[in-house]
């Protein structure tokens, strides 16, 4: 789960880093309003999405007076902001955060994550704040830092000082560097995240150490344990229809081609999508209904996947394990009582009473192309698309 | 042979008396595996499935001689059930449960390392199918009847793309000497290169398929070991290579953050280290057959 700027940098504070004065605002003039009240004489209009580029993406705004702050807050309140990682939809901007404007004397990179080879949490530094990560290993590889943390222990001081000097901080501020450094690790671990980064993590030139920017991506699997963690989120940073999915229990994620799918476990829905790829179609979506298959979880997954305007036609593989195909034939004839689907549907099932469930289908009036491979599955469905793209 | 579960295997399960422990534990008995007894707290010296239930894993291992387990409790209190399994003694415990936290995993794996490596459990998984030794014994959820027993050693992330792989196999009358599932979690109990060194030195295993899918860097680490380290073949499917960027594709683990960790990416360096690439999922049983003709 991610969260915004505003938020990772008020639990930032909440951990003794320090950040720039700033407040969130709603309107212009509630922007306006906000600005007086930081005071100083230059403050950053910065939209509120979850995405990083947002300052070459024209969603980051520098002002010099009130009003300019409200035009900025005018300007990008209510839009859609594109960024490189944002697909061309974009991201609704729904508030923007103000806050006044730092006088920069070096600007430095400050990330956290999993090491998945060492399965040790890996803080990574830079002198290259302000670029992304992948840029500064790029163009500047012999910049990072890396430290690994023994998670049952945590975050030495050594550690972090070590850190500190590696980055060439000047003496006087390397404790405090220090403890940015390790008020990052404890929320990092004290609230399940994933990642943690602060870029640019800036040294001003009063001799302060700030967090200018932060991202931070929480575990899903943890959130149980984290309801102050799970309060932040905001559903209209992600795609309605996963949105829609994860709240049923589904694993959907869009993409762009037209051949819906409907699969059972993650690796076969991979699968799936490449074999679709494989026989010269596109897939227009990962979607994992879980090993279970039930008819409730069929019938949406049959909602989920028509309602997407791109999809024109439909794959469904299921692989019964423990459930059987009988069983799943019938969940899909079920489903199809209940939902209309106006294109062509091939299906595959496979596994346990595997003719049972075919001899189900055949039998039900269910209009769909049957097919008994995986390689079969891909290639009719192709063919149905070609079908249509001649009418 | 085999490898960590054959027809002698003591297993026992932890959450026995739930609902999934119950069904599951019911199954592979069915298919004839020697399970023992079962662990639910609070519920010791009752009786269920006609077997002993025991309030801990220590307790259930005293009285059992039990040497594996299999872990069907929620994912909120599953790292503690895991720690509790090595701590009694267990060899081998699968963790079934999805949705553990990775800072559960960490400590987990962070935990073990106080035993000898000889004292040390092997641990299989979370979020996995588990593991089926066919004609032997079956420590999973998978459907034990598509599985032929054979000389083809199995280990891959995921459940149902294991599930066609072993009916395409069994199609062409490959069998299966062991498949393991090691998981689609970020951190898991045991990488594919563990798997792939257990495989190397057991005298029934021929060759080895290796299903990965994109993120992290284990398949490509297991290239590496295999090269240097064995003898036998080992063919590999990587699943995702339409998998987008940056995206979590059901499991949790599976997602690109770095170079290497694409299905493109895998497939280039996993042929680098002379492992055979199935190309696509479907021709995954042809590719081990003409692999084993030679």
């Amino acid at each position: 789960m991610d969260i915004h700027e505003y938020q990772a940098k008020k639990i930032l504070s909440d951990f003794g880093i320090g950040i720039p004065r700033g407040g969130i605002a709603y309107s212009p003039e509630n922007a306006e309003y906000k600005a007086k009240e930081i005071g100083g004489s230059r403050w950053v209009v910065k939209a509120q999405v979850h995405s990083g580029a947002r300052g070459k993406a024209g969603g980051i705004i520098i002002c010099n007076d009130a009003l300019e702050v409200a035009r900025a807050a005018d300007k990008l309140l209510g839009k859609k902001l594109v960024t490189n990682q944002t697909g061309p939809s974009g991201k609704i901007i729904n508030r923007v955060y103000i806050e006044e404007a730092s006088d920069i004397e070096r600007e430095l990179y400050l990330g956290l994550v999993f090491d998945r080879g060492s399965e040790c949490i890996m803080v990574v530094a830079s002198t290259e704040g302000g670029m992304s990560v992948e840029e500064i290993s790029n163009k500047k590889p012999e910049t990072i830092i890396r430290s690994k943390i023994e998670a049952a222990v945590g975050i030495q001081e050594f550690q972090a000082r070590e850190i500190a000097f590696n980055l060439g901080i000047e003496t006087g501020l390397i404790s405090r560097t220090a403890e940015v450094i390790e008020g990052c690790y404890r929320a990092f671990s004290e609230l399940d995240a994933t990642m943690v980064e602060v870029n640019p993590l800036v040294i001003t030139k009063d001799k302060h150490v700030l967090a200018l920017d932060c991202k931070m991506s929480f575990d899903n699997n943890a959130l149980f344990r984290r309801n102050d963690v799970s309060e932040l989120r905001d559903k209209s940073q992600e795609n309605p229809s996963e949105v829609y999915a994860s709240d049923r229990g589904l694993n959907y994620v869009g993409l762009d081609g037209n051949i819906g799918n409907i699969i059972n476990g993650a690796g076969l829905a991979m699968a799936s999508m490449d074999m679709i790829k494989s026989a010269g179609g596109e897939p227009a979506n990962f979607l994992d209904i879980g090993g279970g298959a039930t008819p409730e979880k069929i019938v949406k997954a049959f909602k989920l996947v028509s309602s997407d305007e791109k999809v024109k036609v439909i794959l469904v593989n299921i692989f019964a394990g423990i459930n059987r195909c009988d069983w799943v034939a019938e969940g899909i004839v079920q489903a199809l009582q209940t939902i209309k689907i106006d294109m062509p549907l091939v299906i595959r099932l496979a596994g346990t009473n595997v003719e049972k469930g075919n001899k189900i289908l055949k039998e039900s009036n269910i209009n769909y192309i049957e097919a008994h491979s995986l390689k079969e599955a891909a290639s009719k469905a192709v063919e149905a698309l070609k079908k249509i793209e001649v009418k | 042979m085999s490898i960590l579960i054959d027809e002698h295997t003591k297993i026992i399960v932890q959450g026995f008396t739930g609902k999934i422990g119950s069904f599951h534990a019911q199954e592979m008995i069915d298919y004839g595996s020697n399970v023992v007894g079962g662990v639910t707290p609070g519920k010791g010296g009752t009786t269920h499935l006609g077997l002993p239930v025991f309030n801990t894993v220590k307790d259930a291992v005293k009285e059992t001689d039990a040497e594996a387990s299999i872990l069907f409790v929620p994912p909120s209190y599953a790292a503690d059930s895991a720690m509790e399994a090595a701590d009694a003694g267990i060899k081998v415990c699968v963790a079934i449960t999805d949705g553990i936290p990775s800072h559960d995993m960490i400590k987990v794996k962070r935990y073990m390392r106080r035993y000898a490596k000889s004292e040390k459990m092997t641990m299989i998984g979370p979020n996995c199918a588990g593991i089926i030794s066919p004609g032997k014994s079956m420590l999973g959820i998978m459907p034990g009847h598509i599985y032929k027993k054979g000389n083809v050693g199995i280990v891959g992330r995921s459940g149902t793309l294991g599930y066609e792989a072993a009916s395409q196999m069994k199609e062409l009358d490959i069998g299966v000497s062991t498949s393991v599932g090691i998981g689609g979690d970020p951190i898991n109990g045991s990488s594919f290169r563990d798997v792939l060194a257990r495989f190397e030195e057991d005298p029934d295993t021929d060759i080895i398929l290796m299903i990965g899918e994109i993120g992290g860097p284990q398949e490509v680490d297991a290239g590496k070991f295999a090269k240097e380290n064995m003898k036998k073949p080992v063919v590999a499917y990587i699943a995702g290579l339409t998998a987008p960027k940056g995206r979590v594709m059901g499991h949790a683990g599976a997602i690109v953050s770095a170079y290497g960790e694409s299905a493109v990416e895998k497939v280039e360096l996993l042929k680098e280290s002379g492992v055979t690439i199935s190309k696509n999922p479907s021709v995954i049983g042809d590719t081990i057959k003409s692999v084993l003709k030679g």
